[in-house]
């Protein structure tokens, strides 16, 4: 940064820039302060609940059971890749950091084409991110075949469950919770998540489990068949918070794009506003990477 | 098109205006048509006063609320018919409904802390001293300023809005505990009305972190020349702190405000666990209402900074002004500022005392918390050696501005007794806290705002207040508020318990009844007596005396501009700055203050007074960048 001089035509009468930046920059710098001050206290709601959760003897859901879906070797060959598509797409979102670079360095010379190419690209790498974010949404509320059962609550009358009314003719959907593979045994049933929560591990499961027919499972803001639905709740609003930043970074980059292509920098002198997305872009990979550790890595 | 060039004068169109924005903002004879002039305007001074007009209204509203809720606690068995017209189905009989009593605490401290205080006076007067203190022609961006104003405006009126609304507006405390806030079956306030309280605050969110953005920008890259770090008036460095405490702060609350959001609507348990409500079990699970209290004091507490060292800014530079003496401790102020700042982000459980908390983590937030108590103790240690000696000039800004040094000792010493956790835990959610924080961060807030809009008036609408009224406006503000809340140390000691809508019915309250209406008498007299500050205020804007162009005969750059400036500040080049802010009644000059932008070899000097045998060290910095310059 510090051997980039900063670009006269960019500042205004009277500024004499600190820090070798422009006021531009330097705005785009605080907001970036301020985003990651609110992405932090998400991980930290992260963090609380987690703990919160293991203390009370309820165990996360793990990632490497929750994300196995990979296309074409999901849909075609039926296997299981954990955790392979979505180092995919933290993949492809970081090789759109390397073009966005390219991009600013283009903009530094003032390269009209150049800057065009590598914004085009950036911006292919952002779309085809958020596409992958579809997917494995999806696949996370669409969950397992055979995931949860139904089970009458009505039919259970002499089976209490908490938090359910039995007069109630209704329906409610319970989850198994496996107990951990080892090497050559079947896991087997040790609990059931009931949809509100509840988890029970005495001598009422197999009795409820064998009364319900099998349903798909998966995930929503109630309920989550992986693990307790504070998973569920915290996977769908930080990855969708960061996806709509992503989102926002994407139509930058195409009123960025259109600016370019229409000239509009090349009359301005300077291409500073590559550099300020740039640095917006950069900051959506960077708390990729730390949404990234903390769902799919810990 | 033919009309709008009418209106201008003809010398330039909207269109050219524009133009003219994006390549500077350089020359004073901007005209544009009344919208955007005097509504969409881009100049910062227009800017302040929109959002002093607004935090004005807003504080109205805020003290009547506290008024009406103060008759209730005063008079709990008497029907106030007049209630019953103002406030229809809220006050059947003309006794004020529990439900809405709860609501009107909770507007009360929503309007004066967040609406008032924080961008009523932050607003104001970061906006307007910025540019014109440290010498630029606008903020940094004035169409992001334009913006943070138009976003607070929709902020307030959404929650206006929130006061009409059949369910009535939000009514969990200004803090909004969860599950209390969450659940529209605890309180008919949690319903609408909260979920439009969550909005205007989003939108307050966005407001105030465009305009701290700003804020900062600005003072770090558009200094005049001359204009170092260490030669900026306190109120800069002031203002610029308080935003970097918003910039770092805010978006917490709005994480919080966003998880909250999505529990209310969504059915999502980031705050909620095992709750029951008639018997039946709600489907939340595995949230922490704890969680909650973490992230909205970590902006709650830093907020109370973000009120008060605007106030404080603002004092440091009346104190010095009217005092005709450079401010005591100039590097120690700038220092002890600095320290708050950091110390605010690291004291917010001390908030959290009873709330089950680990007492070992406890006893660190208790050490931090005690530690401010330093910073604090500098600040005030400074203000007071200023006026010791000085040729005080007891104007109106200057009364408000000794107000707010009593009101700041005052509540302050109350903080340490708060800050203790074992003191705290008997203590808390009594009158005893409402006393302190009303006086040290609600009153001498205020009064920092009020010495503001007195000291700087005249810059702002080329006339001067009616001394006299100020005099008057201040002696029944300070009484009365001392009046108010000093008694409630004794409630909260007794025992009287915030929040709460009738004292008669617990018996050991009622001795504290009498106490109660006198609190309530003087609150009204309090309350009456800021119409002899509006009506000065509005007469003055109009009728009063056309001010000259430097009544308090200050230092800084504000004072070197026309008497009404046009947007761009000044009609010429920027001035440039020579030396410090502080230099009054020094020694061998000639009138007893020296502007910043006067030059060295311009000052004039008492007769027979020698320059050459002194020189001050501090006009050594600019010779040697003069000197560099040449040789380039």
């Amino acid at each position: 940064m510090a051997n980039v001089a900063v670009d006269k035509r960019a500042l205004i009468e009277g500024e004499r820039p600190i820090f070798n930046a422009s006021y531009g920059k330097l705005m785009m710098w605080f907001f970036l302060v301020s985003d990651a001050f609110t992405f932090s206290a998400f991980l930290i709601t992260y963090g609380a609940l987690r703990f919160r959760a293991t203390s009370m003897g309820i165990s996360w859901a793990n990632p490497e059971e929750v994300f196995t879906h990979a296309p074409i070797l999901h849909e075609l060959f039926h296997i299981e890749a954990p955790l392979v598509f979505v180092g995919l797409m933290t993949f492809i979102l970081i090789l759109s950091s390397v073009t966005m670079v390219l991009a600013v360095e283009a903009g530094h010379r003032r390269s009209k084409k150049e800057v065009s190419k590598w914004v085009f690209w950036t911006m292919i790498g952002g779309i085809t991110f958020l596409s992958c974010q579809a997917y494995e949404w999806y696949h996370f509320i669409h969950g397992t075949e055979g995931g949860a059962r139904l089970v009458e609550v009505s039919a259970m009358q002499d089976i209490p469950l908490p938090g359910i009314d039995a007069t109630k003719q209704d329906k409610v959907k319970v989850f198994p919770v496996w107990s951990t593979k080892e090497e050559n045994s079947e896991s087997e049933i040790v609990g059931l998540r009931l949809s509100n929560g509840r988890l029970i591990t005495d001598e009422r499961v197999p009795a409820i489990w064998a009364s319900g027919t099998p349903t798909t499972g998966g995930a929503n803001l109630h309920v989550n068949e992986y693990g307790p639905p504070a998973f569920a709740d915290l996977f769908f609003f930080v990855t969708g918070f960061h996806g709509s930043h992503v989102f926002s970074g994407v139509v930058l980059l195409l009123i960025l794009l259109i600016n370019v292509n229409k000239g509009t920098y090349e009359r301005r002198g300077h291409y500073e506003m590559v550099e300020k997305i740039g640095l917006y872009w950069h900051f959506v990979d960077l708390v990729w990477v730390f949404v990234f550790t903390f769902f799919y890595l810990i | 098109m033919a009309d709008e060039k009418q209106i201008t004068h003809g010398s330039s169109s909207f269109h050219d205006e524009m133009a003219e924005h994006a390549h500077a903002h350089h020359d004073d004879h901007h005209h544009g048509n009344f919208i955007t002039q005097y509504i969409f305007s881009t100049d910062h001074k227009v800017i302040a006063k929109q959002f002093m007009f607004t935090g004005i209204v807003m504080a109205i509203l805020g003290v009547s609320f506290s008024l009406i809720f103060r008759l209730q606690l005063a008079f709990p068995d008497t029907s106030f018919p007049f209630l019953e017209t103002l406030l229809g189905k809220w006050a059947p009989g003309g006794h004020l409904d529990p439900s809405f009593y709860l609501a009107l605490v909770t507007m009360h401290g929503t309007f004066m802390v967040f609406f008032v205080l924080t961008a009523g006076l932050s607003g104001t007067f970061s906006n307007f001293l910025i540019p014109l203190q440290v010498g630029a022609r606008d903020m940094a961006s004035g169409f992001i300023n334009m913006l943070s104003y138009w976003f607070f405006f929709a902020s307030c009126v959404v929650m206006i809005i929130s006061l009409f609304i059949s369910t009535g507006p939000a009514s969990a405390g200004w803090t909004i505990y969860p599950p209390l806030s969450a659940l529209p079956q605890a309180i008919p306030g949690s319903g609408l009305g909260m979920t439009l309280w969550l909005v205007s605050m989003a939108l307050f969110i966005v407001s105030s972190l465009t305009g701290a953005i700003n804020y900062i920008t600005t003072v770090l890259n558009l200094r005049t020349e001359g204009m170092s770090m260490d030669r900026l008036p306190l109120t800069i460095w002031a203002f610029f702190l308080t935003a970097i405490i918003g910039v770092l702060s805010f978006p917490v609350l709005f994480s919080a405000a966003l998880l909250l959001i999505f529990d209310r609507t969504l059915g999502t348990s980031f705050y909620l666990s095992d709750i029951f409500i008639g018997g039946e079990l709600l489907h939340y699970q595995g949230g922490s209402p704890i969680l909650f209290q973490h992230l909205f004091w970590f902006l709650g507490h830093p907020e109370v900074y973000i009120v008060l060292l605007p106030a404080l800014g603002i004092t440091s530079e009346v104190v010095s002004v009217h005092s005709r003496k450079p401010i005591f401790g100039y590097k120690a102020m700038i220092g002890s500022m600095i320290g708050i700042t950091i110390l605010s982000f690291i004291v917010w459980a001390h908030h959290m005392f009873v709330s089950g908390m680990n007492p070992f983590l406890g006893t660190i937030f208790m050490l931090f918390t005690l530690v401010i108590a330093v910073p604090s103790a500098i600040k005030a240690f400074n203000y007071i050696p200023t006026l010791w000696k000085g040729n005080i000039q007891f104007t109106p800004p200057m009364l408000f501005a000794i107000g707010l040094v009593s009101f700041f000792i005052t509540g302050g010493i109350t903080g340490i007794f708060l800050g203790n956790a074992a003191l705290d835990i008997p203590l808390h959610d009594t009158y005893f806290v409402t006393a302190h924080f009303h006086l040290v961060m609600g009153s001498a807030s205020a009064f920092g705002f009020f010495a503001g809009i007195y000291q700087w008036f005249p810059k702002m609408f080329g006339r001067m207040m009616n001394k006299r009224l100020g005099y008057i406006h201040f002696w029944f503000t300070f009484i009365s508020l001392y009046l108010v809340f000093f008694p409630m140390h004794f409630m909260g000691m007794g025992g009287v318990a915030r929040h709460y809508y009738t004292n008669t019915a617990f018996q050991f309250m009622e001795a504290f009844l009498d106490i109660q209406v006198f609190i309530t008498i003087a609150a009204f007299i309090g309350g009456i007596a800021q119409f002899i500050f509006l009506w000065n205020f509005i007469y003055s804007i109009f009728w009063g005396k056309t001010a000259p162009a430097n009544p308090w005969k200050a230092n800084t750059l504000e004072w070197t501009t026309p008497l009404h400036p046009k947007h761009g500040n000044w009609p010429g080049d920027i001035p440039k700055v020579y030396r410090w802010p502080y230099d009054y009644s020094k020694p061998g000059i000639k009138e007893d203050y020296l502007p910043q932008h006067i030059p060295d070899d311009e000052v004039e000097y008492e007769e027979g007074y020698m320059p050459d045998t002194k020189i001050p060290e501090r006009e050594e910095i600019p010779q040697r960048e003069r000197d560099t310059e040449e040789t380039e």
